[in-house]
């Protein structure tokens, strides 16, 4: 069970390796940005054909490469949460959400989108659009637009990113919270080393377009498989980030915690 | 206001309608395929509708002749079975005035369809729903204000069809004298209050509708 990825992809001069498996749990893609995180989660919604290999969900077939096999992204069952949300900008928050209950009847589709705003502490926003939203409220219709068809797997990339740090913690926590819920994979794309550390059961490092290592942060922080990934989860790299970030605090804090108990 | 001025009119607004709902009808799959299709001879398609926007009108109409005549490739077969031929009446002027206006609406709709966020469309797709229903529920929705400028468009370029149109449809008087054509047997015939009375309602209608399209256009969201 779970999700199990296989492909190789050429883009240009860029070429894309990448073999993990998750079960139901939370899993990071971690790396620079350009490393082929995005494109991989791509190929697992289906919105990126790959030239060879097999993507696998809870035992069915998504893509095969050597019987030239391509379930369309629309029977995959697979959430997928873009960057940019993508929320419909010409509907309610209400209809956004319903859009996301295809295949569920009418009725059950109107209660779980009540469930779904309660949930997600949108009452009173209903009927608003997208435009009129927070970040964070938009962050939260974009999930509940995901996960009202009940998905068997859910795909983010990089959702976060647009957040301020304390808006950026609360999400992290709805998303565990929703992950525990639903026992399903959750694979997060991210290149915020604190989110990886904190979010990540299992850290999936991307370096140049391969995965260099797949493990507990704890196995990769005591025993990074290469230079590249000691490089890549160095904390030196943390100061070079953006100073309107806590990123540096945080990760000062978690990083000992991780080393201390491995 | 003369009487065959205001059937003119009339009957210029019945064609310009008409040739706009099917412009409408055949325009939206049609920018919809070259703008988000992917298939052979795309460019050759876009190329064949666009011609009659540059081509003289007299070519296009010539053309339509030898489609449409009663000798013609289709033309022909019609009226042998039927005995009906579309040349000289008020239809061949819509014909005439679709195949020239087309190209306007296909255009402008064409750039509304492309501007559509790729994501958004992805992100139908990754929540169950086919090509299909994405179009109808997010492309073409998306795309509306830029679909309604090229038909406002289109029915000002219909409305001014004047070469074709009297190659198709000729000029007969109270049959398929739409008002371009009027105008220019008024001027012909050195009727200078008649022609005066055209231009102005003329440049009113087509001010109008350019204004609105400019609206719309700027507006696409």
């Amino acid at each position: 069970m779970g999700l199990s990825v296989s492909i190789s992809k050429k883009l240009g001069t860029f070429s894309l390796d990448a073999e993990w498996a998750v079960d139901d749990e939370l899993a990071v893609l971690f790396g620079y940005s350009g490393s082929g995180k995005s494109l991989t989660l791509r190929a697992v919604a289906g919105l990126l054909i790959p030239d060879r290999g097999t993507i696998e969900l809870n035992g069915q077939i998504l893509f095969s490469g050597d019987d030239g096999r391509v379930v369309p992204t629309q029977l995959r069952s697979i959430g997928f949460v873009f960057q940019d949300l993508a929320l419909f900008p010409h509907m309610t928050v209400e209809e956004n959400i319903l859009y996301g209950g295809h295949g569920v009847s009418s009725r059950e589709r109107q209660e779980r989108c009540r469930d779904m705003v309660r949930r997600f502490r949108l009452t009173g926003l209903e009927h608003r659009r997208p435009v009129d939203l927070s970040g964070g409220q938009r962050q939260r219709v974009a999930l509940a637009r995901t996960l009202i068809r009940r998905p068997a797997a859910l795909l983010l990339d990089e959702p976060f990113s647009a957040l301020d740090a304390p808006l950026r913690r609360e999400m992290r926590g709805l998303l565990r919270e929703v992950q525990r819920e639903l026992r399903i994979p959750v694979v997060l794309v991210t290149h915020d080393l604190t989110e990886a550390l904190e979010l990540a059961d299992m850290l999936i490092l991307y370096v140049d377009g391969r995965v260099e290592q797949c493990a507990t942060p704890r196995e990769v922080v005591k025993q990074p498989a290469s230079g590249s990934v000691r490089r890549l989860i160095s904390p030196e790299l943390f100061q070079h980030r953006d100073k309107h970030d806590d990123n540096q605090e945080r990760a000062a804090s978690i990083l000992p915690i991780c080393c201390a108990g491995a | 206001m003369e009487s065959s001025t205001l059937f003119s009119l009339r009957l210029s607004l019945q064609v310009a309608a008409v040739a706009t709902i099917l412009i409408f009808a055949a325009g939206v799959p049609i920018a919809y395929l070259l703008a988000r299709g992917v298939f052979r001879g795309r460019e050759v398609v876009d190329v064949l509708i666009t011609l009659p926007l540059v081509l003289p009108p007299t070519v296009t109409g010539y053309l339509l002749i030898v489609l449409l005549g009663r000798n013609g490739i289709i033309g022909g077969t019609l009226y042998r079975w039927t005995g009906w031929s579309i040349m000289f009446t008020w239809q061949a002027a819509v014909i005439a005035s679709f195949v020239v206006a087309l190209p306007l609406m296909v255009k402008t709709a064409r750039a509304a369809i492309e501007t559509v966020d790729r994501n958004l469309i992805d992100a139908s797709a990754t929540l169950g729903h086919s090509e299909l229903w994405t179009v109808v529920r997010v492309t073409l929705p998306l795309a509306q204000r830029g679909i309604v400028a090229g038909l406002v468009l289109a029915f000002a370029r219909a409305l001014g069809e004047f070469g074709a149109t009297l190659m198709l449809a000729g000029n007969i008087p109270g049959r398929t004298d739409t008002m371009p054509i009027a105008m220019y047997a008024a001027a012909a015939s050195g009727d200078r209050s008649g022609a005066n009375v055209m231009v102005l309602l003329f440049t009113a209608i087509s001010g109008a509708c350019l204004y609105a399209a400019n609206r719309l256009g700027r507006r696409t969201a």
